[in-house]
């Protein structure tokens, strides 16, 4: 009975010692690997690239006049961005919707893209500072959407138009209030000549 | 003879339980740690460390939920030296006995830091540090406008540029497994994704389709891409193979955004807007139903990032500010505001967030202990810095 529970104690008294036992061992020494290098410089962009393989998702969507015409569609045509500078649409806080004011200035985007049939147009959306930075992006996509599906109801070929957004990266006025955000919460047009030789 | 048995354990667990009468409180403090943003910190004290490395530890430690007293009332007493090289220590004062006693060479004194802090952490918590862990973020010298892809190490130091580009970017997101980055640049007059591997300096283009192409998020294995496109007419979440091929539309909503993957890679959260109103929803990423993710009390979110461990969600909620909240994966609990700030996104032991808040008109990242709610900036690296991504690799 004494033996075992001698025998016991001591049993305890090792597994215990196990469990704290470090306390006198040598300091552990661990050899740094040196951090990550530095990244080489990214390679220069060929000037222009294939655009992404054309992939129909089978769905009709309605929402800002139906497919995009690819990225090529526009590429190397020459941007005017004073032709239409005077139509710029405005927005109303964390919306899309295009307000009856706004109407006018649409018209005249359609009159100028109707006079010749050669030019494209280049529908920038832009937000203001206070939405989150990727919400903000597609937030101004929107708004571009928003615009070129108007376009279309007006009769304008959807497939002319290019849309893109800038989020909140593209203020006109670098302000901080109302006045400044109004003005930055908008729909730049920017008129696309074909590029010379075509 | 089945007596002596039970008083051998008995003896057993007696022991066990006057050795290590301490360990009950971290259970405790394990315990607590389910309650975000009021968990207490764990005290210790921090001796014989000076300069930079007493630097890196006491930022490490802070935000990993640990807070600096005097030796007497630490519960865990760190002390070393920093002669040439990190010697380091960690006594429970209470336990009476030494978790950790190492020193460290080669590399810099602020690497050996951090490998120390990150072996403070291993010894007193049992979870993995984040001391040696990396981000990518985006820097603006203005606040908008133009800017470069930048990878650091998790406090800011050593940031390299990726991008040289002066152009427009965005949403720098890791693709686990690898030391390569999708980001978003305007570099080719669109906003374009782009794949870019760090260690050689290639990249490419993964996603130009007409119309808008951004906020690229790599799923938790690396071999498919989430992201937002408008090509079909909406801003809307689409999922690709790692090149860009096989390309399937996730959603139709009016306006989606900011998608981000559940780690088990089942689902894609992203931020939607339904009648008008702001919500985060997921959709299985092999495409079905969207489901709702309650945030209720939580005003317009977005910007939603998955914890490692599938718990939670961190996202932005925006009222006439921006706030940082984290809210259960599975919706059994409403979301907690942690502190101002946007764009959160989670450390590899799903613990801490790093993400951007505004000092003036320009942006700084910072790092918050979402169980204690200790924050620290990590200072201005490149003018307005946003957008963190937290290396998820730990080993790489």
């Amino acid at each position: 009975m004494k033996t075992t529970l001698i025998y016991s104690l001591a049993f305890v008294l090792a597994v215990s010692l196990a469990a704290t036992g470090c306390r006198h061992k040598p300091v552990n020494v661990t050899p740094m690997t040196p951090g990550m290098t530095p990244p080489p410089p990214t390679e220069p962009m060929p000037p222009t690239l294939p655009s992404g393989p054309t992939i129909s998702s089978g769905e009709s969507v309605q929402a800002g006049g139906g497919p995009a015409a690819g990225a090529e569609e526009f590429e190397g045509m020459i941007e005017d961005r004073s032709a239409l500078a005077a139509y710029t649409v405005h927005f109303a806080y964390d919306s899309s919707v295009i307000r009856k004011s706004e109407q006018a200035n649409l018209q005249s985007v359609a009159q100028a893209l109707a006079a010749d049939p050669n030019t494209k147009l280049l529908v920038e959306g832009n937000c203001d500072e206070r939405g989150t930075e990727e919400y903000n992006r597609s937030l101004g996509e929107r708004r571009a959407l928003a615009a070129r599906e108007a376009l279309a109801k007006q009769g304008v070929d959807p497939m002319r138009i290019r849309t893109e957004s800038f989020g909140k990266d593209k203020p006109v006025d670098p302000g901080h209030d109302e006045a400044a955000w109004a003005k930055n919460r908008r729909d730049d047009f920017v008129l696309l000549h074909p590029k010379p030789g075509t | 003879m089945k007596n002596h048995l039970k008083i051998c354990l008995l003896l057993l667990f007696a022991v066990f339980a006057a050795n290590f009468g301490r360990s009950q409180d971290e259970i405790t403090i394990t315990h607590e740690i389910t309650v975000l943003g009021n968990t207490k910190p764990v005290p210790v004290s921090l001796d014989g460390f000076s300069g930079e490395v007493a630097d890196v530890l006491k930022f490490d430690l802070y935000v990993q939920g640990f807070s600096f007293v005097t030796p007497d009332v630490a519960q865990y007493q760190i002390s070393g030296s920093n002669d040439g090289n990190v010697v380091g220590r960690v006594a429970d004062k209470f336990a009476r006995s030494t978790l950790l006693s190492r020193s460290y060479t080669g590399a810099s004194l602020r690497r050996q830091a951090h490998a120390f802090a990150d072996d403070i952490v291993f010894a007193i918590t049992g979870k993995k540090g984040i001391g040696q862990t990396k981000i990518a973020f985006k820097a603006q010298p203005t606040g908008n406008g133009s800017g470069e892809i930048y990878v650091s190490d998790f406090d800011g130091h050593n940031p390299q540029a990726v991008t040289g580009d002066h152009a427009i970017v965005s949403k720098p997101s890791w693709v686990p497994g690898r030391l390569a980055l999708y980001y978003n640049s305007y570099k080719l007059e669109n906003p374009d994704i782009f794949y870019s591997d760090l260690s050689t300096g290639q990249r490419r283009v993964v996603a130009r389709y007409g119309g808008s192409n951004f906020s690229p998020a790599a799923s938790p294995d690396g071999s498919k891409l989430a992201m937002i496109l408008s090509k079909d007419g909406s801003p809307d979440v689409y999922v690709s193979n790692a090149d860009g091929s096989n390309l399937k539309r996730l959603t139709t909503g009016v306006e989606d955004s900011s998608p981000c993957w559940s780690p088990d890679g089942q689902w894609v959260c992203f931020a939607t807007k339904i009648n008008g109103r702001r919500l985060l929803a997921k959709a299985p990423a092999g495409g079905g139903a969207v489901q709702v993710i309650h945030t209720a009390g939580a005003p317009n979110p977005t910007e939603p990032d998955w914890s490692p461990d599938g718990k939670w969600i961190a996202f932005t909620s925006q009222t006439s500010e921006f706030d940082v909240c984290v809210a259960p994966a599975d919706g059994s609990a409403p979301p907690t505001v942690l502190v101002r700030g946007e764009s959160p996104s989670w450390s590899p032991n799903s613990r801490t967030l790093i993400f951007n808040h505004s000092v003036g008109y320009l942006q700084t990242l910072s790092v918050l202990d979402v169980f204690t709610k200790q924050v620290k900036d990590v200072g201005r690296i490149a003018g307005s810095d946003s957008e963190p991504a937290w290396r998820k690799d730990l080993n790489l």
